[in-house]
């Protein structure tokens, strides 16, 4: 009996622990974010009163309002046209199956066998042979169609009754207006799961703009909190000011819409 | 019955007009450029002038002792790190899986969290708490621990640490998902029928959760894989390939070899590519099925 007793405790300062390991930085990152750099280094774990200091410090050396704005726009642009194209087509494939169909999945699906870093020249050569380098289409016109996106709304339509097509065609609807009109608005979930993951995958975004984004005008948020160790001192306050301003949004996403957010990682699997 | 063929015909060719725009792009976007950069490691040159030259690359990358070290490296945190990463989301999942556990929700949403911050920040973050003069350095040295504060990033298998540090804490709730999801689908019923035998927490653990879920291990074994081979933005911001290459992932070695796309031999690069990717080839056997 004590030894089960013991063993219960033990689990759970096993899991406190590690859920305190896991919070704990991206605590120290916004706390610090208000505090000067020194009092960062020295491991100050209250929140403090340099926050505004901090913020005109980063708003003078980096363009972060920028920043904002057009990691904000690239993603939406990317959510936007993933969404479109890709739940279009994986309703196509599941709705009118037919052999033909079923192995052009398969062949798609082999894309997501190809790392980004194999394909990553040849995509920055085309690319700048269309003259769209430092553009919102050069960031997302790789990303618009995922053979993940498909897939996930390919399974989804598998649960879309097809008593609804055939009571719609009998009403003479067309087949984008079953597609738009019956669709969409049944399966707002699955668009929500897709769209969660598009925006923090393209909001996250390194690599790609890294390569594309070379005028001022056109950085991210990524490419700017990476800028902001690359000086020999550090001020950590405003470092992790910066930090946390990117954080924000994707936490705000995860904390509000945190099951969605699980069952888009888990729809991949089943 | 002619007339419902051809209504079927329509249906069909809707259906084609549907998936096209989807097809093409990911035909544009991905077979398109690995066939294209298949092809170019064939080639060498400057810029657009670029010529056969059989296997010249492939003879050059064989020499190369840096993508030696990187290749290296990636195995080093291949295989330190994911195994351990994935034992500790294990264990957490299945600790989690107990219905009558106590603040099982903050739980689930503490450990899940690294997952919502993007790689470059949880890496800065990870850097200033770990830099000579951050914070991890200030309470060792406090606590007497360390005489001096270590140079995490000026060390190789300190700065090798680090990054595995890094990438646990941001993936293991990740990879504790997929696991939470394969136990609910195990009948609680086995579990209690373990426990009136007798059966102690561990060898319920090794003898019912790790059996059944051997084929989510397997997923999430291959999906770190992968990730780990195409490891990118967390060296690149955390240790910058450094020390001395130690933490030098095959990906940031590429884009060191073309810092300036015009100036530099392209085809290299190229060839760096398909390495990889056959690298992720190698240990991706049932992907895309």
């Amino acid at each position: 009996m004590i030894r089960r007793r013991l063993a219960n405790v033990f689990k759970y300062v096993f899991l406190f622990a590690a859920a305190l390991l896991s919070i704990f930085p991206l605590l120290w990152m916004a706390v610090s974010a208000t505090n000067s750099s020194v009092d960062v280094v020295t491991g100050r774990l209250l929140p403090g009163t340099y926050l505004l200091e901090n913020f005109r410090k980063l708003a003078e050396t980096h363009n972060i309002g920028l920043a904002m704005w057009n990691s904000f726009r690239n993603a939406l642009a990317a959510t936007a046209a993933s969404l479109v194209v890709c739940s279009i087509a994986g309703y196509g494939f599941e709705i009118y199956y037919d052999k033909g169909k079923d192995f052009l999945m398969r062949i798609l699906l082999l894309s997501m066998m190809i790392p980004f870093a194999a394909i990553m020249i040849p995509l920055f050569m085309m690319v700048g042979k269309m003259g769209l380098l430092n553009t919102t289409t050069a960031f997302v016109l790789p990303t618009v169609s995922t053979a993940f996106l498909i897939f996930l709304f390919r399974q989804s339509a598998r649960y879309f009754p097809p008593d609804i097509i055939e009571a719609a065609r009998l009403e003479g609807m067309s087949e984008l207006g079953i597609f738009f009109r019956m669709y969409v608005p049944i399966m707002r979930s699955t668009y929500v799961t897709a769209g969660i993951i598009t925006f923090m995958n393209a909001w996250n975004s390194y690599l790609w703009p890294l390569i594309i984004m070379q005028s001022k005008d056109s950085i991210v948020m990524p490419l700017l909190i990476s800028n902001l160790i690359a000086g020999y001192v550090t001020d950590y306050g405003m470092v992790m000011l910066g930090v946390t301003l990117s954080v924000l949004p994707t936490v705000i996403i995860f904390l509000l819409l945190q099951n969605s957010f699980a069952e888009g990682i888990l729809s991949s699997m089943r | 019955m002619g007339q419902v063929l051809t209504l079927k015909r329509r249906q069909n060719l809707i259906g084609w007009l549907f998936i096209v725009p989807a097809s093409v792009l990911i035909f544009i976007f991905y077979f398109y450029p690995i066939v294209r950069a298949a092809l170019l490691s064939f080639q060498t040159g400057v810029g657009v002038n670029l010529q056969y030259a059989g296997l010249f690359n492939y003879q050059r990358l064989l020499a190369d002792n840096v993508l030696k070290t990187s290749i290296t490296n990636v195995f080093i945190f291949l295989i330190i790190q994911v195994p351990v990463m994935l034992t500790l989301a294990l264990i957490l999942a299945s600790l989690l899986n107990d219905p009558n556990l106590k603040f099982r929700g903050f739980f689930r949403t503490a450990l899940f969290l690294p997952c919502a911050t993007s790689l470059v920040s949880y890496a800065i973050v990870f850097r200033s708490l770990f830099a000579l003069d951050g914070l991890v350095n200030f309470v060792l040295t406090s606590l007497n621990i360390v005489e001096r504060p270590i140079n995490w990033i000026g060390n190789p298998w300190t700065a090798r640490a680090l990054i595995i540090i890094a990438l646990t804490w941001r993936w293991t709730g990740y990879n504790m998902v997929f696991y939470l999801a394969g136990l609910q689908n195990i009948d609680r019923s086995i579990y209690e029928a373990a426990l009136i035998d007798g059966a102690s927490g561990f060898t319920r653990f090794t003898r019912i959760t790790v059996p059944l879920l051997k084929p989510i291990i397997l997923l999430t074994s291959i999906m770190s894989t992968n990730g780990t081979l195409q490891l990118f933005d967390e060296t690149m911001n955390l240790t910058n390939g450094g020390p001395a290459n130690a933490t030098l992932s095959v990906s940031v070695y590429l884009p060191a070899v073309l810092p300036v796309f015009t100036k530099v031999r392209l085809c290299r690069g190229h060839l760096l590519c398909d390495l990889c990717h056959g690298g992720c080839t190698l240990f991706h056997p049932n992907e895309g099925g």
